[in-house]
Formats: structure tokens, sequence, C-alpha cells
């Protein structure tokens, strides 16, 4: 009832527009489109970087012999005469995946998506607090440039690997990045988690209270269930690696023992004693696991709101898919463990998180059968935002498959750490979350800036991207199963290995195309914004609210009162009995359209 | 050079795409600008849907043909069948899924290309068939778990009573490693970090007698088919004892001891002789050839050729020099390992060496 009550208040008050000027227009804006844009913008500039290091450091890896002047060109003192020196090379590694698994991949894509559709298909005239939401956005935009800052720290930026694990993160006496570069990627770190709890707070609140009359739980589109149920893991997870942040931070300055024991390094023994590394694996890995899912979910929240309504259809199984995420986000706070199969934790606990993770699969096999069903006698539209979907799909199932090795204690022994490891997860997780942003920006691209995106650039840009990254990744399972070792500066130190080389030229070879095909996404973008041709309202024929609303964006979203939801968002090419279109000529029915006359509603 | 090159190469790949797609954009009939996929571009992305499978495939087989001889060669430890077994198992399914899966979803991509006068099935929901690939991978996946389950815990359960097993610690340390044995009475003298001094590089507690046999080493030499436990010790940061060969792998905590246990079945010898492995070593070799004709033209040493020896490697990221952070594992005959074992000096001679000088 009292849902119903703030709305009825929201459609009252949406006459007086405040006068806005530039700065709460365009900066400190509490408009969850434009702070959707905020976050979608940094996410990318922070992923442009992410990237530019991952291709530095593939050149290091294809040619280690090799002098490249690029190395002395942005690395400094850490790139001398062209070489890179092997902690920056960790270092490259580390702020690597910080960037591309928080920076873009969690703020990035969860970020913009859940700020600019949850308000708007829920039929919300914005979130429930737009002050919180612009205070998440500036707190994860001061993380940013605290970890971008971070790089210029005179020891190097943070080292020990995106996991961070004690003792090396520790101890500047054991790599040179766990000095002030350290330091920085905590406070980061922790910004960052103050960020992404307000945000999430938000959504939660947002999605329970702000739906308009009639938007039930079971007629929300999966995308705002994916947003909202990440949300939540959100809340739980997190806030456990702020205090395994605290307690490191702890460790390194105020002489405590939490992770650090019995130490000589650097020629002395350190004081600390009784503390366990295996602690802090715990703690990280209980946020560590849950943020997959965190990085993943929006994403297939997104490949089914556009695989059906570019299917022309339904999508498969809604109650199901509802209940797969569910028993993901469920299943996600308690598998952390296969993380640490042989870190010295009890094999007892081995067991337990073996039975648990495989359980995973089963739900995540649901999604992808119904997403194969979802297509088949669709009529498609393959726009290139299906195209990014399916590719999701794709890269879902080849990356979940090898997951099921993994997940297995016994199978993790020799794999582990390998870079059978870096295939998996980036398949899985960073492939497949990226397609999920790249699907989401050209889809509701005509919705952030009433312009539409050329289809063929984005073409271009998937198929590249598409083979690229299989190519980069499908190859490096082989050379993981060969107990090849993941964060080796260089492999010419065991011959044994001598014969991946050229693998792993080949590896780097496509690394450099599909970065190269991003550019093609960033110049479609930019020019879009300026040039594109101008968007109609509704652009993919699509039944969500969100595509009621006018081309200009207008603050609270709906001109005059906000419209009521009377039927699922699914209802694509559905007929009435003797075949025809529920409204004649017309493939799909709006969620805000009445039943028809004689039309029965789907039992959701 | 190479780079510049290849920079430049790649960035004319981008104009030309970028062309290509002014041209095409150029060929459109100007009165569909909607950027919306029409008919053509249904039917052109649908068969590029079914090329990608094609493609995947493709590389998929290029990379079993191709990377065959990258799979490590058939475990050298007791436990390691079993492991291979349920490697092998979890392979076939997964590739057995992976190709009906994918070319399910890239086909239906391909056949159900839109068309304008195609109509969609409004088809919502079956509750049997999402029952039924819901029970599917359920069984599979209990068979898969229960099976793997078992292997853990035989691999996991480390019985220092059952048989004769050699205890070995394997110490580690920022970036090398030490073997120690325990010497005659096969117990480990007590140590930590604390006792570090001087030759007392382990921190081996002097005051134990039980370490005063106890030998250490920098070679791990281990006698075949004899059950061998590891205890294992790190002196700074995570360090992980991966030894591929043996299907085996543990991290080494500070403050903690870590255990993993197996039984060599193969001697060094054995491997080396193996197809396999003189087939591997042949190709690596052929490599370092053709590399060091070109490092000798550029004025450096040539490298040496390369002789196969089990390796133990870090596995956990532990600083600058992690890459290059290995010790050699010989496994061998009972009386090679016995002498050799008697060339290495005891604690207690190391230390008498140390006082008396």
């Amino acid at each position: 009832m009292s849902a119903i009550a703030t709305v009825d208040g929201h459609e009252e008050d949406h006459g007086h527009h405040h006068k806005e000027t530039f700065i709460t227009k365009y900066i400190f804006s509490q408009d969850h489109k434009m702070i959707s844009k905020q976050y979608l913008v940094t996410g990318l500039i922070m992923g442009i970087i992410g990237i530019a290091m991952s291709i530095l450091f593939r050149l290091q890896l294809a040619w280690p012999d090799h002098k490249f002047t690029i190395f002395e060109v942005l690395l400094g003192k850490f790139g001398t005469d062209g070489v890179m020196d092997p902690s920056m090379y960790l270092a490259l590694v580390t702020i690597h995946g910080t960037i591309m698994v928080f920076f873009v991949l969690t703020a990035g894509l969860s970020g913009t998506f859940s700020n600019l559709l949850i308000p708007l298909q829920i039929g919300a005239r914005d979130m429930a607090s737009g002050f919180l939401n612009m205070i998440s956005y500036w707190l994860f935009f001061l993380s940013s440039v605290i970890m971008v800052l971070s790089l210029f720290a005179e020891a190097g930026p943070a080292s020990a690997g995106w996991t961070i694990y004690p003792p090396l993160s520790a101890l500047p006496q054991a790599i040179g990045g766990s000095g002030t570069g350290m330091t920085l990627w905590l406070v980061s770190m922790a910004i960052f988690i103050a960020s992404s709890l307000l945000g999430s707070l938000n959504y939660v609140v947002t999605v329970i209270n702000l739906r308009t009359k009639g938007m039930s739980m079971t007629r929300m589109p999966l995308t705002i269930w994916a947003f909202f149920v990440t949300a939540i893991i959100g809340i739980v997870s997190f806030p456990v690696l702020l205090s395994a942040a605290l307690l490191l931070i702890m460790d390194r300055g105020f002489g405590t023992s939490f992770y650090l024991s019995d130490i000589y390094i650097a020629g002395e023994v350190l004081h600390n004693q009784g503390g366990s590394p295996v602690l802090f694996e715990h703690l990280f890995w209980f946020l560590g696991h849950p943020e997959v899912y965190i990085v993943l979910l929006p994403a297939l929240g997104i490949t089914s709101e556009i695989i059906a309504t570019n299917s022309r259809k339904p999508i498969f199984g809604y109650r199901a898919m509802v209940a797969s995420i569910l028993a993901i986000a469920f299943l996600s706070t308690i598998v952390w463990g296969h993380h640490m199969f042989i870190s010295g934790m009890n094999p007892f606990l081995g067991s337990v998180f073996t039975f648990t993770t495989l359980l995973i699969a089963i739900p995540s096999a649901v999604k992808s059968f119904n997403y194969i069903t979802t297509l088949w006698k669709g009529n498609l539209q393959l726009n290139p935002a299906m195209l990014f979907s399916i590719g999701l799909v794709s890269t879902f199932i080849t990356g979940g498959l090898t997951g099921i090795i993994l997940g297995d204690s016994t199978l993790d022994i020799n794999v582990h750490d390998t870079y059978f490891v870096v295939a998996h997860f980036h398949l899985v997780m960073g492939i497949s979350a990226l397609y999920g942003l790249f699907a989401g920006v050209y889809h509701w691209f005509p919705k952030m800036y009433g312009k539409m995106m050329n289809k063929n650039l984005g073409y271009i840009h998937f198929w590249v991207t598409a083979v690229g990254a299989y190519g980069v990744f499908f190859p490096m399972h082989f050379i993981g199963m060969a107990g090849l070792p993941r964060r080796y500066y260089t492999n010419s130190y065991f011959p044994y290995f001598d014969d991946l080389s050229d693998t792993n030229v080949l590896i780097t070879v496509f690394a450099l195309i599909t970065a190269a095909a991003q550019l093609v996404f960033l110049y479609n973008f930019i020019v879009s914004i300026f040039y594109g041709k101008k968007a109609v309202q509704n652009p993919w024929s699509s039944n969500t609210m969100e595509w009621t609303t006018p081309v200009e964006h207008i603050h609270g979203n709906w001109p005059g009162a906000i419209p009521h939801v009377y039927r699922w968002p699914y209802d694509y090419s559905k007929t009435n009995e003797d075949g025809e279109y529920v409204i004649a000529g017309q493939d799909y029915v709006s969620q805000i359209t009445p039943l028809q006359d004689g039309e029965e509603e789907m039992h959701h | 050079m190479t780079v510049f090159l290849t920079i430049v190469v790649l960035a004319l790949i981008g104009i030309s795409l970028w062309q290509m797609s002014k041209i095409l954009k150029l060929s459109q009939v100007k009165s569909d600008n909607s950027q919306v996929a029409n008919d053509k571009d249904n039917n052109l992305q649908g068969k590029l849907m079914l090329a990608f499978v094609i493609f995947m495939y493709l590389l998929t087989i290029y990379c079993f043909v191709q990377y065959h001889s990258f799979f490590l060669p058939e475990s050298a430890s007791a436990h390691g069948v079993d492991y291979d077994r349920l490697m092998i198992i979890s392979m076939v399914l997964i590739f057995v899924v992976q190709f009906i899966t994918q070319g399910l979803l890239h086909f239906f991509a391909y056949t159900y290309r839109g068309k304008k006068e195609n109509k969609a099935l409004f088809f919502a929901d079956n509750d049997k068939l999402e029952f039924i690939w819901t029970i599917i991978p359920v069984i599979v996946l209990a068979g898969l778990i229960i099976y793997g389950l078992f292997t853990w815990t035989d691999i996991m359960n480390i019985d220092e009573e059952e048989g004769d097993p050699l205890i070995v610690e394997l110490y580690a340390y920022q970036f090398d490693w030490r073997a120690r044995y325990a010497g005659q009475d096969n117990v480990l003298g007590k140590a930590n970090v604390r006792f570090i001094e001087g030759v007392n590089t382990l921190g081996v507690d002097v005051s134990d007698s039980y370490g005063m046999d106890d030998k250490i080493t920098n070679e791990l030499h281990l006698p075949v088919n004899r059950k061998v436990i590891f205890k294992m010790r790190s002196q700074d940061v995570l360090h992980s004892a991966y030894m591929p060969f043996f299907r085996a792998q543990m991290n080494v905590v500070p403050g903690m001891i870590t255990e993993f246990s197996y039984t060599p079945t193969m001697t060094s010898e054995e491997m080396k002789n193996s197809d396999f492995m003189v087939e591997k070593v042949a190709t690596i070799n052929k490599i370092r050839k053709k590399k060091s004709k070109k490092l000798v033209a550029a004025g450096d040493e040539a490298l040496e050729t390369y002789e196969f020896e089990y390796y133990l490697l870090c596995n956990k990221i532990c600083g600058a020099s992690h890459y290059n952070m290995q010790m050699k594992i010989v496994v061998e005959s009972e009386e090679e390992y016995n002498t050799w074992l008697k060339t290495q000096q005891t604690f207690k001679d190391q230390l008498s060496a140390q006082a008396s000088n």
C-alpha cells in the first residue's frame, strides 16, 4: 500500500521542475539517467586503462626477449631500455584484474544499468534517494581517481595480484608495490565498497517500494530481478571485503597479527605471531566469489531482456529464470572455498565446497537451456545487442563447463593457478559480462542518448571481438593443461615450456586484434552521441516501460501520470485463438496496455 | 620494429574496417537508415552465426590436433592415475555438452533469423522440458561429485602410520626451495623462523635432538614406489609447491605446516625415455636450436640443450622473481636414493662445520 501512496505522491508533485544549472544537471546530478551515464563513461575510461594494461603484459608474455619502446614510454623507470621490470609485470596484472572486476564490470556494468533501468522499468520517477545515488557515483569516481593515482607510486602500484593475499600484500620488504601502492589500493577499494553499498541499498529499496501500480514482483522484467538480487548479494558480501581490508590495513600499519605469523624476511624476524593468511583468503573469497555473480547476473538479466525482445518471443521459463537467479545468488555465497582447495584449509571443507560448487552448475544449466529455447522458433532480429547476447550465452557455456573441472577439488589440484583458470574465468565472467555490457549499451543507447548507434560498426565490433575472444582464451586452456602457471613474468626459465611460446604469440596477436576492435566501439559510441541518427521512442518494439517515456529526458521520466502495468513484459507475438496478434498488426504488447477483450493473462 | 609494424598493420586493418563500414553505409538504400536490423541484416548475421559455430568447432579440433603434445604425460604418481581418469571423464562430458549446446545455440540463431513475414511462436513455459533439463544435470553432476569426492578423500587422507612413508619437509622462501629429510629417525626436528641464524637457514631448533640427523638439500630426491609425505613450511610469504607430473600441489603458508602426500611410480629415467618425453624434448630442442642461431648471430650465448628433469615450481604469486622459483626433482631407485642421501650433510655436521670455522 505504501508503495502506491509514494507513487501517487510523486504524481502530484511532478509538475514543478527545479531550475537546473550546468552543475546540478551534468556534474552533481541526482537524476538516475544522468548518473547512469556518468557510471558508464567512468567505467569505459577505466576499461580503456584496464585493457591497455593487458596489452602491455601480453606483449611481454609473447616476446619476453624483445625490447619494446612502448614499455619505456608508458612505464618509465619500470621499463628502462624497453625491458619490463618483473615487479611491474605483476603490478600490471594486479591492477588489470582490479580495474576490470570492480571498476568496469561491477560499477561500469551494474552501476550503469541498475541506475538507468530500475526506475524506468518499474515505473518510478527516480531512485528512492537521488542524493545517496549521487554520493554513490561520486565515491566511485573518487575511488577510481585514487586507483589511477596509485599507478604513480614511487615503488610501483599494488602488485600482489588482485586477490592481494598477505603476507605479500602486507610487507613492502616482500615486493615494492606493497608500500604506498598497496595503501592507495586499499583506500581506493574501501571507498569503492562504500559507493557500492550506497548504490545497492538504493536499488533494493527502490525495487521494493517504488513499483508502479500493477507491477507485481512476478511482472518485473528479468533485468530488474537480476539487478535486485545482485544488489542483495552486494550488500551481503561487500562489507566482508571491507573488514578483510581493514584488518589488512591494521596488519600493515599498526603491527597487529591477523594474517601474519612466523615471518623471516629481509634478514630479520618479524614480531608477528598467530595470524593466518588463510583467514584472509576466507574473508576475501567470501566477497570474491559472490563478486563473480555480482558481475555476471546483471549481464544475464540484460541478456534475458534483449534475447526475448529480439526473438519476438517471451523468455522461456520466466519463473525458472527467476528461480535460477535466486538459486545462483544463494549458492554463490556458500562456494567461496573452491578458490582455496589447496590453501591448507581442512580437506573436509574442500569436500563441502565441491558439493555446493557443482550445485551451481544446475541453475546455470537451466538458464542456458532456457536461452536456447527462447531462440527456438523465434523471429530473430539480429541487432548488435542481440548478437552480443547470443555471444554471452556462448561464452557463458564454454567458460561455465570448464568450471566443472575447477570446481572439483580433485581436478583443481593440478590446474589450480594455471592458465586453465585464467581461460576459465575470463570466458565465464570477463568476456560474458563484457558482452552483457556491450549488449546493454547497444540496446539502451537510444534511451540514454536519444540517438541510435551505427549498426554496421556494431556488427564489425561484435564479430571481431567474438572471434578474437575465443582466439585468446580457447588456446589458453591448453597451455594451462600443460601446467603453465599464471602470473609468470616470463616462461623462458623452464625449457619445458619452450614449445608453448608460439601459442603465447598467437594469443597476443588475437588480443591485439580484439583490443583494436574495441576502438571501433569507442568511435561508434562517441560519434553516435553527437551525430547519431535520432532515435524513435521504441526502436526495438519492446514491451518494457522504459520505452513509454519520451526520447527527450525529463526529470521524473513520464510527463504525465505514471502509467499502470497490466501484464508481464514478455507478451511478444502473443496471438488470440484465431492466430491473429493480440493487437492487430503488432507483434508486441506493452506492459502498460490493458488486457484486450477475450485475452487471457499468462499465470505470472 | 616488428611491434611497430604490427601496430601499423592493426591500425590499417582498423581503418579498412571503418572504410568498409562507410561503403556499406553508403551502399544502403537511403530510406532505411533506422539502424535497426532489417531482413537483409538478419539474413547475413544469421549466416555468420552458423559460420561462427563452425569456426568454434574447427578451433577446437585445431587446438586438439596442434596442442595435444601440451597435455602432461601419464602421471608419475600412484594417485595420479585416478586423477587422470576423472579428468578424462569430465573432459569428454564437457566437450559433448559444449558440442551440442553451442551447435543448438548458433544453429537456432541461423535457422530462425528474422523475416518480416515470419511469426514467432508464443512459447512461454513447458514444465516437462524444464524438469528434464534440470534433472539431467542433477544426475550427471551427482555422479561427478561422488566420484570426485572419493578420489579427493583418498588423496588427502594422509596417514603417517600406514606403511613406511618418507617424511620430507619442503621449505619455501623468496625465491627458492629447500628440502629437509628427516634422517635416520624419520622424524623432523622442530623448527621456527625465529631460530634462523648463520648456517641454520631453515630455523631448525638446535635443542631438538630429532633435528640433528636431518639433511637439508637443494634438490628433491625421491625413491620410487615409496610413499612420501611432504610437510611444507614458508619463511616469508605464500608460495605453492606445484609438481605437475605428480598431479600434486599444495600452498605453503607462513605460520602453519601444510601437507601433501603421494607415491612416485616412475623414475626420472623412465620418464625421460618414455615415447612422449623423447618426442617432446626433441621438439623443444629443435625450438631452442632455432633460437640459439638467432642469439649467436646477435653475439649472445647459445641456449643449452634441454634434458628433461622433473621439477617443482612455485605457483602462488610471491614476488618479483616468482617466475623462476624452481627445484629439481629426481625420482630414482631405492639404492640410488640411499647413495645420494649418504653424500648429503646432516644438520649436526653443518653446525659443527660452522663452529670450527
